[in-house]
């Protein structure tokens, strides 16, 4: 039994044209019993930036709470919300800082920097950072994801097409894990909003 | 085995658990009330480890009454479920306390609330939930039978369904549970069976 695997999770985030999407499953289970269908990965940090975060719960329940208190402090002394690649760096820093204890949840940040671009990136779980263009996923089904990803995403799209890119590459990654699944929350943020859809799907 | 469940109701939190304190394979008593309250309107279930179990299920409780008379204004339910997480989260990395807890809770200005919590202090808000062997043959009774507006008593037949399918099915079922309920009238027990 992997600690990775002990709650199971499926993250996917996407970037088209001035915009991202990051989607997640809504499983929440301790190993083969499944407890809620209604706990999301995917965190909102600002309305410009999300972050999604797999492997044992309560370190990404306990991060998000740590992340969402460093970047609240920022604002108060920067008097402005924390740019996407910026948070992306501070967050590497926070996991390497118990690289010989480490949190076990492995992030991805999506967001939209201050000039509109999108900025991606996923680290593991001692914050490795890697920046894509294209995609970023983690998760329990890492396999079936990237698949998916790698066929479906092309460069450029538009927030409605990149929401149903996003949703299917989700589903179909999840479809085949065991720990991951029960429904799934996409977030698509563009320049003035963000449009949060839950879908429902199969419920095994 | 400790058994516990939870129900959310339309202006309730109802719980029940088994009443077997047990040693091994002895057991010392059948009438031990495992659930504990925190305040009126606020009861704790905790099930595991027999000494970490009261010992930190006394310290929250001890800590939530002292910010009360700090503060002259008692905790509202989602304080004390994050509270209590945020007391495992720190110990997990040192000495961690082997036990998984339910949260039930009434507030005025929200409701009932109902909280699940695991030894490794992961906080979920529940509509139904459960802890231990029995959870497995009652949660998904619970999935098919609950919905938002339930009442009392649907949700003690709920309970009652729960039990004797774990009287039933679970080879090292304990013989007698308690069940009470968390409403603005406070905490009360419902039935004993």
């Amino acid at each position: 039994m992997s600690i990775f695997s002990y709650n199971g999770a499926a993250i996917v985030a996407m970037a088209g044209k001035e915009c991202v999407a990051i989607g997640s499953d809504l499983r929440f289970g301790v190993q083969m019993q499944t407890i809620t269908c209604d706990t999301p990965k995917v965190f909102k940090i600002h309305d410009k930036l999300y972050l999604g975060l797999s492997g044992l719960l309560t370190d990404a329940q306990t991060l998000h709470q740590k992340l969402m208190f460093r970047h609240n402090l920022y604002k108060l002394r920067e008097e402005r919300d924390m740019k996407p690649s910026t948070f992306g760096h501070m967050l590497s820093n926070a996991l390497y800082e118990r690289r010989f204890g480490p949190y076990f949840a492995a992030p991805v940040v999506a967001g939209l920097e201050p000039d509109g671009t999108p900025f991606l990136c996923g680290m593991d779980t001692i914050g490795a950072i890697e920046t894509a263009k294209d995609f970023m996923i983690t998760g329990t089904s890492p396999e079936s994801l990237y698949g998916m990803c790698e066929s479906m995403w092309r460069p450029d799209m538009e927030p409605d097409e990149l929401f149903e890119t996003v949703a299917q590459c989700l589903m179909s990654g999840f479809d085949r894990d065991a720990l991951a699944g029960w429904g799934a929350v996409i977030h698509v943020i563009t320049k003035d909003k963000v449009i949060s859809r839950t879908l429902k799907t199969r419920m095994d | 085995m400790d058994f516990f469940v939870g129900i959310k109701g339309k202006d309730f939190a109802m719980v029940c658990s088994d009443t077997s304190a047990t040693q091994s394979i002895i057991s010392i008593k059948q009438d031990e009330d495992k659930i504990v309250p925190i305040d009126d309107h606020k009861v704790f279930c905790i099930a595991g480890e027999a000494g970490d179990r009261v010992n930190f299920s006394e310290y929250i409780i001890a800590n939530v009454k002292l910010y009360a008379l700090r503060n002259g204004t008692e905790l509202n339910t989602k304080s004390v479920a994050n509270y209590t997480r945020g007391e495992l989260a720190t110990a997990l990395r040192s000495s961690p306390y082997h036990c998984n807890l339910m949260l039930a809770g009434y507030d005025k200005e929200t409701g009932p609330a109902l909280y699940w919590l695991d030894y490794l202090a992961t906080l979920n808000k529940v509509n139904t939930g459960g802890t231990g062997y029995g959870s497995y043959f009652t949660l998904s009774l619970f999935d098919k039978m609950w919905h938002p507006e339930l009442t009392v008593d649907e949700a003690v037949a709920m309970m009652e369904a729960g039990i004797a399918e774990v009287k039933k099915r679970l080879v090292v079922a304990p013989p007698h549970y308690i069940i009470k309920v968390v409403d603005k009238d406070g905490v009360r027990v419902v039935k004993t069976v």
